[in-house]
C-alpha cells in the first residue's frame, strides 16, 4: 500500500482527533469503527435515521485522511453500466471504421476484437474509479438500500476483494486500499451476504451534549445558552411521533437562522416564524406548533433560563 | 473451528479465544446469524484493540458480529451474560498498576469477614464519576454490589437494592451532602444518574445470572406466535408484527423479477452490447421493471362482532398507510365512512383509533353490520375511481346479522377493481356457520384468507406486494362446510 497520505492511525483516539480536525465530532464507537475499518481494510455499513451524519462521516474521513472522496449515489434502477464501467462504444465504432478504412481489402482480420477491448475504450464509473485510482481514496456508496438486490450482489466482489472482473479484459485489482462506507436509511433489509462483509455502525441522534457541541462547531457565533435551548427544543420535537423528525443538519440550519435573525432566546414568536427550517411536513408543522408552541409561548421572558419542562 | 491464532497471544488471558467463540455460539443460539468470516473479523479486530479496554472490546465485537439494531439488542444481553466474568478478569489483570492494586486489595478483603470498605469504595466511585470513566464505574458498580451482597442485604428487588447501595456509599446528588466530612465535592446529577444506571444494569444482570435465562428479549423473532385475539389486546405485539410487515412491504415491492414478460427494451444498452457481435443486436437489454405500486382501497369492519380484531385491523391499516401512497381507507358498520384523512393527520396510533371511533362518522344505530348497504354506498361514492390498478381489500367477518348479503353489488365492485381480497378474522372453520355468508362473496374475490395470525398477514402481504397471483387458489375453498 503505497500511500503519500498519512499512514494508518495508531489508536481510535487518533481517529477521533483527526475527525474532529475535519469538523466532525465522532462518538467513541464511531471513532473506534472508523479506526478498525482502516486497520482491517473492511467496509463500514452505516445505518441510522436520516440526517444523523452518515454521509458527512465519509466526507470527514476523506478530509481527515487527505484522500479523495469518490461518491456513488444509489437509486432505483442503478446498474453496473452506471456504477462500475461501460465500454465507450462510439470510440470503439470509430476505431473499427478507422482500421477498416486504412487497412486494405485483404486484411479485414486486422480489426481484432481484442484491440477494442482495452482500457482505452473503457469509461470509468465511480466504483471503477475508486479501485483504479493510484492514490488511495474514500469510497462512499450512498443509500445502498435504494438499489435492488442484484446490485448488492454485484458489489460483493468489490467489497471483499477490492477487485472488478471485466469479462473481456480480466480482473482489475485495486492498486490501493480504499476506505469504503456504505450508508443505508434502513428502508429495506440488506442481504446477509453484504452485511457479512462489512463492519456495522448504527448512528443515532447524538445526546444533547454532543449535539450542542456539533452546533457550536458549525455555527460558532451561537452562544452556549441559546444552543442548549435549541437542542432541548429539538429533542422535544424528536420525541413527538413525526413523519420526519428534524435532523442534525436541520438543527444547524436553525442555529444559523437564529443568528441571522439576531435572536438571543427562542420564544413563541421566533419559534413559529422559523419552524419551517426544521419541520418539512405540513401535518408535522401542525403537530409541533400545537404541542411545542404553547410551552415556549408561556415561558418567554417570564423565566430567564427556562429549564426542561415536563413532557 | 478454523485455527485462529490466539490474538491475545501476548497479554490475552488464556481461554479468551474459547470465550469469544462460545460467545458467538451463544449468539447463534439466540438467532443471530454469524458466519465464520465474521468471527474471523472479530478476532482481527481484537488484535488491534486492547483486550482490557472494556468499551472498545465490546464495540469491536459488536461491529463485527451484530449487523442490525435488533441483533445489537440481543448482542447486548448475551454479552452481559457471557463476558461478565471474562472481562472483569481481564480488566483486573491489565488495568494500571495502582488501580489494580487497590482493586485487588478490595477483592481480597472481600472473602474475609471484614468485607469491603464502603467508605473507600464510595471515594473510588466519586473519583470515577468525576472522571466520567465508564469502564471504572462499571467495575465499581460490580464491586459495590458484591460488597453489599456479602452483608446479606440483597433483597432481590432491583430498585430497593439500588437505593440501599447508593445510600450505603454515601452518594447524593449536588449540595445538601451532610455526610461525615462535610467537604465532599458535590456530584453532578447526570453523572450520578449514569452510575445508577450502571448499578441497575449490574443488578439486573445478577438476577439473570441467578435465573440462568434471558429476559424476554426477542419480540421480533417470535412473529409466528398467533396474535392475541380475544380479551386484552396486546397492542404492542400487534404493532411490532405490523412494523415488521411494513419492512417486508418495502422489500417486496422491488422483488418481482426473473420473468421477462412485459419488459421493454433498453435501446441504449442493446446498442452497446451489440458491439460484441459486430453491431448486430443479438442480445436484447431490458429496462428494469418498476415495482408495482398498487392503489389500494381498504374497507374495514369495525362492528361489535369483530371488535376483538378491529384493533388489529386498524393497526394493519395504519401500517399500510405508511407504505403505500395511494391508499384510501374506509370503516363501516351499518354505513361506510372514509377515514383516509384521519390516518394522514394523526400519527399516533392510539389517538388515531380514538378519532376513528369518535368522529369516524360511522352511522352506528344498531351496531350491526349491513353489508348490502355498505356495498351500495361504496359503489355510489367510490367505484368511479376504481380501475385496473386498484386493489380492494375487505377486512370483515361477513356476518350480516341476517340482512341480505347483496353479493351482486359486491360483484360489481370486484369487477371494477383489478383485484379483490377478503381477510376474515375468523378461522376458516367458522366461515358460513351462523349468519356468516362468506360463500356468497368468495366467488368474486381473487383471494379470501383467514387472517388472525401475523403469519396469515405475511402470506397475504406477499401476494399483494409481489403482484403474483395467489398460488394456493383460495377460490377452490368452497363448500366443504355445511352452509
Amino acid at each position: 500500500m503505497a500511500t503519500t497520505v498519512s499512514a494508518d492511525p495508531e489508536t481510535p483516539e487518533a481517529v477521533a482527533a483527526a475527525l474532529r480536525e475535519a469538523r466532525y465530532l465522532a462518538d467513541d464507537s464511531t471513532a473506534l469503527i472508523a479506526f478498525l475499518a482502516q486497520r482491517l481494510g473492511k467496509p463500514i455499513l452505516v445505518e441510522g435515521p436520516a440526517g444523523v451524519g452518515k454521509t458527512e462521516l465519509a466526507k470527514a474521513l476523506s478530509r481527515a485522511t487527505g484522500r479523495e472522496l469518490v461518491r456513488l449515489q444509489c437509486y432505483e434502477g442503478l446498474d453496473e453500466a452506471k456504477a462500475l464501467y461501460e465500454w465507450n462504444y462510439r470510440k470503439q465504432l470509430l476505431q473499427i471504421q478507422a482500421v477498416a478504412s486504412t487497412a486494405g481489402e485483404g486484411d479485414k482480420q486486422a480489426v481484432d476484437m481484442g484491440e477494442i477491448f482495452t482500457e482505452d475504450f473503457l469509461l470509468e464509473r465511480p466504483l471503477m474509479r475508486a479501485i483504479a485510482n493510484p492514490e488511495p481514496v474514500v469510497l462512499l456508496i450512498d443509500e445502498i438500500d435504494k438499489t435492488d438486490q442484484e446490485f448488492e450482489a454485484m458489489l460483493l466482489e468489490l467489497l471483499s476483494d477490492f477487485q472488478i472482473s471485466i469479462p473481456e479484459m480480466g480482473r482489475i485489482e485495486a492498486k490501493t486500499h480504499p476506505i469504503v462506507l456504505l450508508t443505508s436509511n434502513n428502508s429495506r433489509e440488506l442481504t446477509e451476504a453484504l452485511k457479512r462483509r462489512c463492519l456495522y455502525l448504527w448512528l443515532d441522534y447524538p445526546d444533547s451534549e454532543r449535539e450542542i457541541e456539533i452546533i457550536r462547531l458549525h455555527a460558532p457565533e451561537i452562544d452556549q445558552a441559546l444552543a442548549a435551548r435549541l437542542v432541548e427544543i429539538v429533542d422535544m420535537i424528536r420525541d413527538l411521533d413525526l413523519k420526519k423528525p428534524p435532523s442534525i443538519a436541520e438543527s444547524i440550519d436553525w442555529a444559523r437562522t437564529l443568528i441571522l435573525l439576531g435572536a438571543d432566546d427562542i420564544d413563541g414568536k421566533i419559534f413559529r416564524e422559523s419552524l419551517s427550517i426544521i419541520i418539512k411536513h405540513r401535518t408535522d408543522l401542525d403537530l409541533v406548533a400545537e404541542r411545542i408552541g404553547p410551552r415556549l409561548g408561556r415561558s418567554d421572558k417570564s423565566e430567564g433560563n427556562p429549564g426542561r419542562q415536563g413532557k | 473451528m478454523a485455527k485462529v491464532a490466539n490474538p491475545g497471544d501476548q497479554p490475552g488471558p488464556s481461554g479468551m479465544t474459547e470465550q469469544v467463540l462460545a460467545f458467538c455460539e451463544d449468539l447463534r443460539s439466540e438467532g443471530v446469524a454469524i458466519g465464520t468470516s465474521e468471527i474471523q473479523d472479530a478476532f482481527h479486530a481484537l488484535e488491534i484493540v486492547p483486550w482490557h479496554a472494556q468499551v472498545d472490546f465490546k464495540e469491536s465485537l459488536a461491529t463485527t458480529v451484530a449487523k442490525s439494531p435488533k441483533d445489537r439488542e440481543i448482542f447486548e444481553l448475551v454479552f452481559e451474560r457471557h463476558f461478565f466474568r471474562a472481562t472483569e478478569h481481564a480488566a483486573l489483570e491489565y488495568a494500571d498498576a495502582a488501580e489494580s492494586a487497590r482493586r485487588a486489595q478490595a477483592e481480597e478483603g472481600g472473602p474475609n469477614q471484614d468485607g469491603i470498605d464502603t467508605e473507600q469504595l464510595g471515594e473510588m466511585v466519586r473519583e470515577a464519576i468525576a472522571a466520567g470513566d465508564e469502564s471504572a464505574m462499571n467495575d465499581l458498580a460490580r464491586l459495590a454490589i458484591e460488597a453489599f451482597g456479602q452483608q446479606g442485604e440483597s433483597s432481590g428487588v432491583v430498585g430497593v437494592d439500588l437505593q440501599r447501595i447508593r445510600r450505603g456509599l454515601g452518594l447524593t446528588a449536588n449540595e445538601g451532602d451532610g455526610e461525615g466530612e462535610g467537604q465532599k465535592q458535590p456530584i453532578d446529577r447526570d453523572q450520578l444518574a449514569r452510575f445508577e444506571r450502571q448499578l441497575r444494569r449490574e443488578l439486573q444482570r445478577g438476577q439473570i445470572e441467578r435465573q440462568r435465562n434471558l429476559p424476554p428479549s426477542r419480540p421480533l423473532s417470535d412473529l409466528n406466535r398467533s396474535l392475541p385475539m380475544r380479551g386484552a389486546q396486546d397492542l404492542a405485539a400487534v404493532h411490532k408484527a405490523v412494523a415488521q410487515m411494513k419492512r417486508r412491504l418495502a422489500t417486496l415491492g422491488q422483488d418481482p423479477r426473473g420473468a421477462k414478460r412485459g419488459r421493454t427494451v433498453d435501446v441504449r444498452r442493446t446498442m452497446r452490447s451489440s458491439l460484441e457481435t459486430g453491431g448486430v443486436p443479438l442480445n436484447l437489454a431490458y429496462r428494469p421493471r418498476r415495482p408495482r405500486k398498487p392503489e389500494i382501497y381498504v374497507l374495514c369492519d369495525v362492528s361489535t362482532s369483530v371488535s376483538s380484531a378491529a384493533t388489529f385491523f386498524l393497526s394493519v391499516l395504519h401500517a399500510l398507510h405508511d407504505s403505500f401512497r395511494k391508499l384510501r381507507s374506509f370503516v363501516f358498520i351499518e354505513r361506510i365512512s372514509e377515514v383516509t384523512h384521519v390516518f394522514e393527520e394523526e400519527r399516533d396510533f392510539r389517538k388515531m383509533s380514538e378519532r376513528i371511533t369518535s368522529e369516524g362518522g360511522v352511522a352506528d344505530v344498531s351496531g350491526y353490520t349491513d353489508y348490502g348497504r355498505v356495498w351500495r354506498e361504496f359503489l355510489e361514492d367510490v367505484s368511479a375511481d376504481l380501475g385496473p390498478r386498484s386493489t380492494v381489500i375487505v377486512l370483515g367477518d361477513a356476518r350480516t346479522n341476517g340482512r341480505p348479503p347483496a353479493e351482486d353489488l359486491f360483484a360489481k365492485v370486484a369487477e371494477r377493481a383489478n383485484r379483490t381480497f377478503w381477510l376474515n378474522p375468523e378461522p376458516e372453520l367458522y366461515w358460513n356457520y351462523g349468519d356468516s355468508v362468506m360463500n356468497a362473496y368468495i366467488p368474486f374475490c381473487d383471494g379470501a384468507f383467514e387472517c388472525w395470525q401475523t403469519e396469515h398477514l405475511m402470506t397475504f402481504v406477499d401476494i399483494v406486494a409481489a403482484g403474483r397471483p395467489s398460488l394456493e387458489k383460495p377460490k377452490a375453498r368452497k363448500s366443504g362446510h355445511r352452509y
